[in-house]
């Protein structure tokens, strides 16, 4: 049995945990058919819920298992450990996975070191399924690790962007028990007390843009900027940055893509001024078409792009955005 | 007074490109050098802030062999005031084990009259990424942990620590002593003074060792993902070719 723990947004469940349970599925029918449970934790609006089941069928999952408690309401990792680690061992899971999100991340942290289990974290492919053998992201993601989980039950994140979203051939309509974890106080010392609205914060603007117009060095200075929100403004889409550019503190921190910030898949990513450092790449190599503005043709942005423009940023994307404007956009 | 102890790792730089050992088990960083990790720089950053503000001491310690002093003296150059390194052949181990070992270490040398209030480490490690040193070491210490942490502030035995959530800033509450994993973002690392370099040189490294039976970190196998072929299709030079980059724009369907 294998059990993923789905997080669940305003839309139902989060797109990395349906592809985190189209990954579980693919691995349930290599281990011959190992049936496919879900967790869902704390109140949800029912809108919600019923959208999240929806999902759930369509990914094959059997079974749906709801955790309650009045100490659900706010997040506490602890907390939702608990629910994890409660479900896990009530069915004997072989494995238990989540998105390797932010908090898939912490999460099944917690679950491992309850379980005395081994995790692995941000995986993207299964090697072997017997003895358990995965390749995972390390560096990055500009090495993989091939590494052996022999823990029973064993722990995965699956990266953002391993795998596509596939509805499983029979959708199912999973049938859904509702269970009380048994929470300690020692569970929500860590919960959120409060959440303070941020000054101005796109991260998830910038996670769910279509299009994403990237600046590194090559933008300047912190004045270098309104071409290029000019553009993204034109085609609808998000500004993104480099390390270098919030490290010199010309934008800010949750403007940045990669592996310390933001990991994008963005239909169109035109990275402007950046070399392409394995720092950035971890977060922009998911984006589906490619297009480098760099003035240096070898840099590795330029190499591994799909189109590029050979030149300096403030002179072509000037030109691109009177371009847009001259044809309607 | 808070003493804050801040364990950070020494990684291959990430800048370059990577090699791989020829057998294959281990990044060959001799060319690209070795750095700090982002978040580690930060919790560094966080630990002195702390310990300034309260009077305390901001100890940095890091579980390897010799080489990690370099890590360890730039982090005293920064502002921390004392060292630890616990000499230990990491080469196989897992997260479980680098958490064993610092808490075998926090614990002998809690018996001796010093106590760390607070632990920071950085969220994940840059080169292996196993998001679970903290809260390993959390629960081996029997303490309340935190990840994903932007900005932590002391106040009369009580953290308050904000990190990044889905809906805004979230804000925790704990007391001490804990563990927090940092993430970048929340504060700016300073760079070395030259004072500071100098003090670093002068300040005792705690060399101690740590008894772990390492269960191990299950790697088989280091690869670099297949080398795609450059596709990349030069459109032109200059602003002459924002033409044929509108017309790729219409053809992708993100120009309306």
């Amino acid at each position: 049995m294998i059990l993923v723990l789905v997080e669940t947004d305003a839309h139902g469940a989060t797109e990395t945990s349906q592809e985190t349970l189209t990954f579980a599925r693919e691995l349930a029918d290599r281990r011959g058919g190992l049936t496919l449970h879900a967790l869902l934790v704390g109140p949800l609006a029912d809108g919600i819920t019923q959208a999240a089941l929806t999902q759930l069928g369509e990914q094959g999952v059997s079974t749906v298992r709801h955790a309650q408690h009045e100490q659900l309401s706010s997040y506490a990792a602890g907390s939702w450990a608990t629910a994890v680690a409660t479900a896990t061992e009530s069915v004997s899971a072989d494995i238990v996975m989540a998105a390797g999100t932010a908090r898939g991340s912490e999460i099944m942290a917690h679950v491992a070191t309850r379980l005395d289990a081994t995790m692995a974290a941000n995986v993207v492919a299964v090697d072997d399924v017997d003895p358990l053998t995965v390749s995972r992201q390390v560096m990055g993601g500009a090495v993989l690790e091939v590494m052996r989980v022999a823990s029973v039950p064993a722990v995965l994140t699956v990266a953002g962007h391993a795998v596509d979203p596939r509805a499983a051939a029979l959708p199912t309509q999973p049938h859904v028990e509702v269970f009380e974890p048994p929470l300690t106080e020692s569970d929500v010392v860590g919960r959120v007390v409060r959440v303070e609205a941020t000054e101005v914060d796109d991260t998830a603007a910038l996670t769910g843009a279509r299009v994403v117009v990237g600046a590194g060095r090559g933008a300047g200075s912190a004045h270098g900027f309104d071409d290029l929100l000019e553009l993204s403004e034109l085609l609808d889409g998000t500004l993104g940055v480099s390390r270098v550019v919030t490290s010199l503190g010309w934008r800010p921190h949750h403007e940045q893509v990669g592996q310390t910030g933001s990991r994008i898949a963005p239909d169109v990513y035109i990275a402007c001024g950046i070399s392409g450092a394995i720092q950035h790449w971890a977060g922009c190599q998911s984006a589906k078409t490619i297009i480098a503005i760099n003035t240096d043709a070898d840099a590795p942005m330029v190499t591994k792009a799909h189109y590029a423009v050979i030149g300096d940023l403030h002179e072509i994307v000037p030109a691109i955005n009177e371009e847009l404007r001259r044809r309607g956009s | 007074m808070t003493n804050v102890l801040v364990c950070i790792k020494r990684v291959p730089e990430t800048s370059g490109q990577i090699l791989l050992s020829q057998d294959g088990q281990s990044i060959d960083a001799r060319h690209v050098g070795y750095t700090l990790s982002a978040h580690d720089e930060c919790a560094v950053e966080q630990a002195i802030q702390i310990a300034r503000s309260t009077d305390g001491e901001a100890t940095v310690l890091t579980v390897g062999n010799d080489d990690s002093l370099e890590q360890i003296r730039n982090a005293l150059a920064v502002g921390c005031t004392a060292a630890v390194l616990v000499e230990a052949d990491t080469e196989n181990f897992g997260p479980a084990d680098v958490a064993a070992a610092i808490a075998d270490a926090v614990r002998s040398r809690e018996t001796d009259a010093t106590t760390y209030d607070l632990i920071l480490v950085g969220n994940d490690a840059a080169d292996t990424g196993d998001f679970q040193v903290g809260v390993r070491l959390a629960y081996a210490l029997g303490r309340p942990v935190l990840t994903g942490i932007g900005t932590v502030e002391v106040q009369d035995g009580t953290v308050v620590a904000r990190g990044k959530g889905p809906e805004g800033t979230e804000v925790f509450e704990l007391s001490l002593p804990a563990v927090i994993a940092v993430q970048e973002g929340g504060v700016e690392p300073r760079y070395p003074s030259i004072p500071g370099r100098m003090k670093a040189k002068r300040t005792p490294v705690d060399m101690v060792t740590a008894s772990v039976s390492p269960v191990g970190n299950g790697r088989a196998a280091l690869r670099l993902p297949p080398s795609q072929p450059s596709v990349v299709e030069v459109l032109g030079e200059g602003p002459a070719a924002a033409t044929a980059v509108v017309d790729l724009l219409y053809k992708l369907g993100v120009a309306t």
